[in-house]
């Protein structure tokens, strides 16, 4: 992001970039940047809290008095301790026959509605994978945890995108069933270590990786410290 | 898994070399045309989709409020986003901020493009001049450039 606001400057558009990652906003090194202590995906901070998005904006603007390259920290970080997680309930069993995570993914099929309708469509499965195929591209990633060789398992397109489809079906259904602004990467780690699809994911990163898939395809399927 | 040890795993990634940084001095704030610029692959649902190599930029309306992100990366929360798309695309804090007079005008259509890119040298010969010679051209001042 830095490198487009070197470029934007020297166009002569006055430029502030924020930045989550200290190191990051440091090395890159933009015209005016404002480093904020905030997890990643957040850079305003706070869902659904004008009052804070209108104090990091003040202090993003106030950069614009400063007559020569700046980087300024906001006054208040925002800290995951990697422990929050969402309480969300979980279908109870429907059809004996399915796996269980296809079982599952198909029981939240109501609350991902509801999530998408929140959301006004911004966030939910789609980029390859609309919800109707959720079910289905879980399956191929059973296949590859159970065995099968990853490129045969007839996963619908890029893994990543696809397991970002999966990921994001959960987390919309899961928005939904809470009643305020979900902390940063609950949602995730509800799905990570408490759904049975979750478990298939994780179990399908590794059995990727042991295939000797390329790094890209495993690596990707899972936030990086999974 | 927290957010601390994802920002490790790219807080020594290798950063652009500029011998000199540009330096612009804009309008006063109050007097300014303001738009976003952001790296979150935002884009309206009848546009493409960004590719994971993608450097490309899609020119969003800001008379609408039907925005995706298609960020290829699973290394960010998305559900701030799909919260409250402000968390990451603050057009409506904009836009209070444009009626309070603190800000001339905000600008009819700002930018978006896919961060996380490796090929920085088509981000800073290509992709980059264009988009910033096209928001010259709809008369902005100051751009907020905004990541995720």
């Amino acid at each position: 992001m830095s490198t487009l606001a070197h470029v934007f400057e020297a166009a002569g558009i006055a430029t502030i970039a924020l930045g989550s990652v200290r190191k990051q906003i440091e090395s890159t090194a933009p015209p005016r940047g404002l480093w904020c202590d905030f997890p990643l995906g957040r850079p305003l901070g706070k869902p659904g809290d004008p009052e804070f998005q209108h104090r990091v904006l003040a202090a993003a603007f106030a950069l614009l008095g400063a007559t020569e390259p700046v980087l300024a920290e906001f006054d208040e970080a925002i800290t995951d301790d990697g422990a929050e997680m969402l309480a969300c309930p979980l279908p109870p069993r429907h059809d004996p026959d399915a796996h269980p995570a296809v079982d599952e993914a198909r029981g939240l099929r109501a609350a991902y509605d509801r999530g998408v309708e929140m959301s006004a469509g911004r966030f939910g499965a789609g980029r390859v994978v609309g919800a109707d195929d959720i079910p289905a591209a879980i399956e191929s990633f059973i296949r590859v945890a159970e065995g099968a060789a990853w490129k045969e398992a007839g996963i619908p397109g890029l893994p990543m995108r696809v397991a970002q489809d999966i990921r994001s079906y959960y987390e919309t259904a899961a928005m939904a069933m809470v009643d305020h602004a979900p902390p940063a990467w609950a949602g995730t780690r509800w799905f990570y270590d408490q759904t049975e699809t979750g478990k298939v994911m994780l179990a399908a990163r590794t059995a990727m990786r042991e295939q000797g898939a390329p790094q890209p395809m495993w690596f990707y399927l899972t936030p990086g410290d999974r | 898994m927290a957010d601390s040890g994802i920002k490790a795993l790219t807080e020594d990634l290798p950063a652009p070399d500029f011998e000199t940084t540009a330096f612009t001095t804009p309008p006063p704030l109050s007097e300014a045309t303001v738009a976003i610029v952001t790296t979150a692959s935002l884009h309206h649902p009848d546009q493409d989709d960004f590719a994971p190599t993608d450097i490309g930029y899609r020119i969003l309306d800001g008379s609408r409020r039907d925005y995706v992100t298609g960020h290829w990366s699973p290394n960010f929360d998305g559900a701030g986003f799909g919260y409250d798309m402000n968390t990451v695309f603050p057009l409506d804090r904009l836009d209070e901020l444009a009626a309070r007079g603190v800000i001339g005008r905000v600008a009819d259509q700002h930018l978006a493009y896919a961060g996380n890119q490796f090929d920085l040298a088509g981000v800073r010969m290509d992709s980059g001049p264009a988009g910033a010679a096209w928001m010259r051209e709809q008369g902005v001042d100051i751009a907020l450039f905004t990541p995720v």
